[in-house]
Order: C-alpha cells, then sequence, then structure tokens
C-alpha cells in the first residue's frame, strides 16, 4: 500500500475575478520508505501539493489517499487528530514553539499524542541524541543557529514516529553547506525511521539524494525520475 | 507544558505589554473595590444610624407616618403597655428583640421666655435606658457616633436640644460658640408678645425656686383637649444633630414629661412603638409575626408596621444613589478592561499566527488553540484580580488608617473617611468574578478567530 496516493486533484486559487489553477489533473503514488523530492520551479504548485498531502489543505476536486484514509471529506477534529499521529511536518521556516526549549519543541507532539511523560522522555531523548544536540537541549530556539533550528525540527517531525513526513524546502534558508548536512541528516533518519520523506526543493544536491524525482511545471507533473531507487 | 505553562511562558514572553495589561486592570479594579468599599460603607453607616434611631420596624396608627407627624393625639396609641408586652412576649418574636421601646412625637415652641426668645420645636418622649441601648446597635460593625443621651438617670425635667434649638434659646453655656451671649435678646423675635393666659400658664410652672447654674426653658404645646399646656425644662445639654434642618428644631425628653405636657391627667399614649432587632435581615420575618400579632389582637387600634427603610425615605435614596454610581464606574472600567486585554490578545493572535498555524498542522485541534488563548488571558485577569485585590487592600488600609474626614453636604459635622473592602465578601467576590468574566469575554473574540485561521495562510504569515 501507498502511504499517499493522489488521483485526479485539482486546486484552483481564485484572485479576484481571476482563476490561478495551482494544481491540475495529478495523479501520483509516493512509494513506501522512499525519499521522494517534489521538483519544479518557482510558482509550479509545490508547497500546494504539499499541503494537500500534509492534509492542511482540501483539494477542489480528485481523491487524496493518506495512510489508508480517504482525507478530503474528513471533519476539522478528526483531521487534526488524523495528522498528529500520521504526519510529520518540517517547514522553510523551522517554525519552532520560540517559548519551548529544543527538547520541550520535540516532545510537543508526544503530547498532543497522548504519549506517557516517561515514555516521552525516553523518545526525547534518543531523538536530540540522533541529530546530534544532546547538549543543547535546554536551548530555546532563539539560542540556536539555524542548521541547529532545523535538526530540532527534523527530531519534532519524527518524534510521533509518523509514516510520512512532508518537508517544504527545508534546506532554502540555510547555506549550501549546513543544508548538505541537514539533507544527509533527513536521508539517515528517514532510513533509520524507516518513514516516507516527501519535500520540495530547488536544491541539485537533494536531488542526488533522493529514491524518486516528481517534476512539476505549471502545476502538472511533467515527470517522474526513479532516482537513485 | 500543557495549556497553563506554555500560555504563562507566552505571557512572560512579552512581559511589557502582559504589565501594561495587568497595569490597567489592576488600576481598574483598585478604582471600582475602593468606590465599593467607600459605598459600603456610607450605606452600612447609614443604617447603623437609622436603626440606632428609628428601629427596625415601628408600630403607628395608620396615617401617622405620612399626615400625623405634628398630631399626636390623634394618631396616639393608648394601649401601647399591653401591645409591648405582648411583643416581649411572643415566643416567635422574642428571640429577635434587641429592644421594643414606646415614643411620643410632639411639636410645641420652646421658649426662653425671659430673654424673649422662642422657636418651634420637634420634641421626642422617650425612655433613654431603651434608647441608650438601641444606640449599641452596631451589627454590621461600623464606626458608630452614636452618644448615650444623659437624660437615662437624669430628673424627669430633664431635655437635651439641638445646638441650633440651643442658640436661637440663647443657652450660652451649653454651647461652645464664641459669638453667642447670654442674656441678649434677639432684635426680632419670631412670636408675639406671649398671650396673657399663656404668660400666666408660664408664671405658674416657673413658681418653683429656680436651682442656680440651671438652663431653665418652657415648652409650649397643645394638649389632648385643645388647650395649651406649659411645661418648665432643664436643658443639661445640646447635641450637634449633625443635619442642620433637624439640629434646629430637635428636642429630647423622658417620655413621662412629654405624656404629661400632652395628655395631662389623662391616660397617656404614644405615637410609635420603637422594635429594634438583632439583625436587619430579621426583618421579614419579624413583620410577618407583628402582623400576625396586631390583627389578631389589636385589630380595632387599626395600627400599621413601617420598616427603617419606609421611615427613612434617606437610606433608600442613599443606597440608590450610591448603587447607580457604582454601577456607572464598574461598567465603565469593565469597558475600559474589556478593550484593553482584547487589544492585548488580538496583538498576540496577530503575531502569533505562524505558530498557530504550526500548532493546527502539528495536530492541535481548533478548540485547543481556543483553549491556549483563553488560558493566557485568564492567567492574566487572575493575576491582575489577585493584584487589584491586594493593592485595593493596602490601600484601604492606608486610607482607614489615616484619619481623613469629610463634612457631607447638609452635615454639621464631620466623619471620618472609611472604607470597607476586606470586610465585604460580596464586593470583593463580585469584583473579581466581574473582572474574570470581563477578560473571558474580551479573550473569547480573539481566540476564536485564532482558532478558525486557515492553516495554510497562517503557514505563509512568516
Ligand atoms: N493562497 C493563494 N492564493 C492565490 N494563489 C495562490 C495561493 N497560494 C498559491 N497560489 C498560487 O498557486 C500557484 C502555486 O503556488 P505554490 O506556492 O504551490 O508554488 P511553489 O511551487 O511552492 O513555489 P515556490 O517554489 O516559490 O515556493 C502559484 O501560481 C501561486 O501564485
Ligand atoms: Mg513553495
Amino acid at each position: 500500500m501507498h502511504p499517499v496516493s493522489l488521483h485526479q486533484v485539482g486546486k484552483t486559487y481564485r484572485l479576484g475575478a481571476v482563476d490561478v489553477p495551482a494544481l491540475s489533473d495529478i495523479t501520483l503514488d509516493i512509494h513506501q520508505g522512499a525519499f521522494t523530492v517534489l521538483s519544479g520551479p518557482s510558482g509550479s504548485g509545490k508547497t500546494t501539493l504539499l499541503n494537500l498531502i500534509g492534509c492542511i489543505d482540501m483539494p477542489d476536486r480528485g481523491k487524496i489517499t493518506v495512510a489508508g484514509r480517504q482525507v478530503q471529506s474528513m471533519p476539522d477534529d478528526a483531521l487534526s487528530d488524523f495528522r498528529a499521529r500520521h504526519i510529520g511536518f518540517i517547514f522553510q521556516n523551522f517554525n519552532l514553539i520560540p517559548v519551548l526549549s529544543a527538547r520541550e519543541n520535540v516532545e510537543y507532539p508526544l503530547v498532543l499524542a497522548g504519549v506517557a511523560a516517561p515514555e516521552r522522555r525516553k523518545r526525547v531523548e534518543a531523538l536530540m541524541d540522533a541529530v546530534g544536540l544532546s547538549d543543547r537541549q535546554r536551548n530555546l530556539p532563539a539560542q540556536l543557529s539555524g542548521g541547529q533550528r532545523q535538526r530540532v525540527a527534523i527530531a519534532r517531525a519524527l518524534a510521533t514516529a509518523p509514516p510520512l513526513v512532508l518537508a517544504d524546502e527545508p534546506t532554502a534558508n540555510l547555506d549550501s553547506h549546513t543544508g548538505a548536512e541537514i539533507i544527509a541528516l533527513m536521508r539517515r533518519m528517514q532510513r533509520e525511521q524507516d518513514v516516507s520523506f516527501v519535500f520540495s526543493s530547488h536544491d541539485p544536491q537533494v536531488h542526488a539524494a533522493a529514491d524518486e524525482i516528481i517534476f512539476i511545471r505549471d502545476g502538472r507533473i511533467t515527470g517522474i525520475e526513479g532516482g537513485r531507487a | 507544558m500543557n495549556t497553563v505553562s506554555l500560555a504563562l511562558r507566552n505571557l512572560l514572553r512579552n512581559r511589557r505589554r502582559s504589565l501594561t495589561t495587568l497595569l490597567a486592570m489592576m488600576v481598574g479594579l483598585v478604582a471600582i473595590l475602593l468606590f465599593g468599599g467607600y459605598r459600603s460603607n456610607i450605606i452600612y453607616g447609614t443604617q447603623t444610624g437609622f436603626v440606632q434611631q428609628t428601629g427596625h420596624l415601628q408600630v403607628q396608627r395608620r396615617g401617622y407616618f405620612l399626615d400625623g407627624g405634628d398630631n399626636p393625639t390623634a394618631y396616639g396609641i393608648a394601649n401601647y403597655p399591653q401591645l409591648i408586652e405582648r411583643i416581649r412576649q411572643d415566643p416567635e418574636l422574642a428571640p429577635m428583640l434587641a429592644v421594643v421601646t414606646p415614643t411620643l412625637q410632639l411639636g410645641g415652641i420652646a421658649g426662653n421666655f425671659a430673654a424673649g426668645v422662642s422657636r418651634s420645636v420637634m420634641a421626642i418622649g422617650l425612655i433613654p435606658e431603651d434608647r441608650n441601648r438601641m444606640y449599641q446597635w452596631n451589627d454590621l460593625g461600623v464606626v458608630s457616633y452614636a452618644k448615650p443621651l444623659p437624660l437615662a438617670g437624669a430628673a424627669e425635667d430633664t431635655v437635651i436640644v439641638g445646638t441650633g434649638v440651643a442658640r436661637r434659646l440663647n443657652l450660652c453655656a451649653l454651647l461652645d460658640a464664641p459669638d453667642c451671649r447670654p442674656g441678649r435678646a434677639h432684635t426680632a423675635s419670631d412670636g408675639a408678645a406671649l398671650p396673657d393666659d399663656i404668660a400666666a400658664l408660664t408664671a405658674v410652672e416657673k413658681a418653683s425656686p429656680q436651682p442656680a447654674g440651671e438652663n431653665r426653658i418652657e415648652m409650649l404645646a397643645a394638649t389632648a383637649r385643645g388647650a395649651p399646656n406649659v411645661a418648665s425644662l432643664n436643658v443639661i445639654k445640646a447635641n450637634n444633630m449633625g443635619i442642620k434642618a433637624l439640629d434646629d428644631v430637635y428636642m429630647v425628653m423622658h417620655l413621662a414629661q412629654a405624656q404629661r405636657l400632652i395628655f395631662g391627667t389623662a391616660t397617656p399614649q404614644v405615637t410609635a412603638i420603637l422594635v429594634q432587632l438583632h439583625h436587619t435581615w430579621q426583618i421579614p420575618a419579624a413583620r410577618a409575626r407583628l402582623n400576625a400579632l396586631l390583627a389578631e389582637h389589636f385589630k380595632e387600634a387599626d395600627l400599621e408596621i413601617l420598616d427603617f427603610e419606609t421611615l427613612n425615605p434617606m437610606y433608600r435614596q442613599t443606597n440608590e444613589f450610591m448603587g447607580s454610581m457604582f454601577s456607572f464606574i464598574a461598567l465603565l472600567i469593565g469597558v475600559i478592561v474589556l478593550f484593553t486585554i482584547g487589544n492585548t490578545m488580538s496583538t498576540a493572535v496577530v503575531e502569533r499566527t505562524a505558530e498557530i498555524g504550526t500548532l493546527r498542522a502539528m495536530g492541535l485541534r481548533r478548540a485547543g488553540i481556543r483553549r491556549l488563548f483563553v488560558c493566557e488571558a485568564l492567567l492574566l485577569g487572575l493575576a491582575g484580580s489577585a493584584l487589584g485585590v491586594l493593592c485595593a487592600l493596602i490601600i484601604a488600609y492606608a486610607i482607614n488608617h489615616s484619619g481623613w474626614s469629610w463634612t457631607p453636604p447638609g452635615y454639621s459635622y464631620a466623619y471620618l473617611i472609611l472604607v470597607r473592602v476586606g470586610q465585604d465578601l460580596p464586593l470583593l467576590v463580585g469584583s473579581v468574578l466581574g473582572m474574570l468574566g470581563v477578560t473571558l469575554l474580551s479573550a473569547w473574540w480573539p481566540a476564536r478567530r485564532a482558532a478558525k485561521l486557515v492553516i495554510v495562510d497562517a503557514l505563509r504569515h512568516a
């Protein structure tokens, strides 16, 4: 079973009287345990597609199946709970909660998922260690570098061991060296935790690491490349 | 890392904004509490004064209160000793009673005829010992200004007058007034020369030798049969009655003296029976029982029962006036606090839009977002309330120990300025609950707006 399947999905934005088709007729399967990259020029619809897969936006047409569930008709609370259990997010701007320390940021999704405190502590400990931030656990996000913040964000996205992690241009705000480290970390974590990673990027070094590359232009899939898989 | 600690951290993160909001709430609450405390002090003080003077309930002949103020003979209660006995012996009433005492109010002309001066007075005939017990009533624990009547134990012809009366009658020895000269006749006396027969009456009354050092005056009143009667009285004290209009006509005498003046040798009557209860809240029960007693045993006497609020319309007026002022101030402050907190929360929502989007993407429900912001506001509200109450108590303590006083309009002596904040639990609880209510109300809309944000739009809000 594919973690994500899209069938003839379309999304159109209305700007005044003008219809802006952001996505048209997307039919797509994401492979289990793969490192999938969405590639395309600016405005091609990468973010829109990731938002639909992440169940934080709804399509105008078509069907989306995530982890075996049809999501486009789910009520808001059910969808929230679904996201909490099945999807991890990594953002371009890191989006850590500023009042929470690094470890608390990682712990937060576990609190949302209702995991008991001792279990949470173990899990956070392991993740902080895995992203190499054992010694910065008590720091607030403002006291961390961009790369460190994105490491915390990766640990946070993986905290509940979701089957699917989405990342929208996770390296766009980092220098190329740090970006490469983050890619390597994500790749390693993806293998270790056996999750499906989907993320968007213009970055060629990301393409090199991918199992599969989906090319997208003007809201349509223009090609899928097997990458190294 | 629950909602409360998250809310608290967010508040601490914006220390300056939180403090400003807190300060607004504190100032608002302090203003409400101090004014509320001032109001309850005035209302309790007024109530205590009236209850000490008039009792909680009075039994009078029907219509006397409205029409009969200066006509004691037409509205006299003849069999009052039996009625009082009934009241005192009633098993249901007895435990509620503090004092039951008769009174006879009469109008007349007091004259220092030797000095050629006179003035009309309202005299109250009373039993001084009973009244002095009534003055001790202080169920509400206020500063009581009542002083015992020195008539208790004094001869039956002794009286007390208001300082206004004393001044008018040239009783300088009783006054602390440097401009009062004894024996000085007023240039324009307000009465014509006494008719001969009354002059003769006064002469008879004065025939007994007058002890030195006494301030003797004569009191002229109409008897039950319509004939004039005169009593020679010994003024032993001039009291400042507070309200000038009262001070100028006030006279207190022994009940027996008043009765002799009005009824002579006929059966003495009174105009009212004062009933003072232990607690004001006992009025309804006491009144119901009194009504039953009157209906059962004194039907033909045509009596009615009046409570102290009816007897003293000023009490209700004061109450309503202070109440409307309080409501106005509370409303004003409520609105200000509403907008202050509303503004603080709205700003917080706008600032944290991206964070809201992130939390929602991670799976926090709409209700969770709402709870987060409501919780923040509530924490602010609780802190503001706690600090406000604390501040108000400290200021109230300072005011109550400062000895500040003022002379209310129409009063002729000064009252201490006191605020009852700590002793007024309903005021404290009501104000704090009101403040928290306003807090919730003002946080509700921003919290709702935050919860309804479209996630992808919120996330774009970097
Ligand atoms: N909220 C919106 N309202 C109107 N149009 C939108 C909205 N969001 C996206 N679009 C339009 O949809 C199209 C796809 O946008 P999207 O953000 O998915 O592109 P992208 O591939 O992520 O671009 P970038 O690489 O610059 O991030 C664009 O034409 C964009 O203008
Ligand atoms: Mg994008």
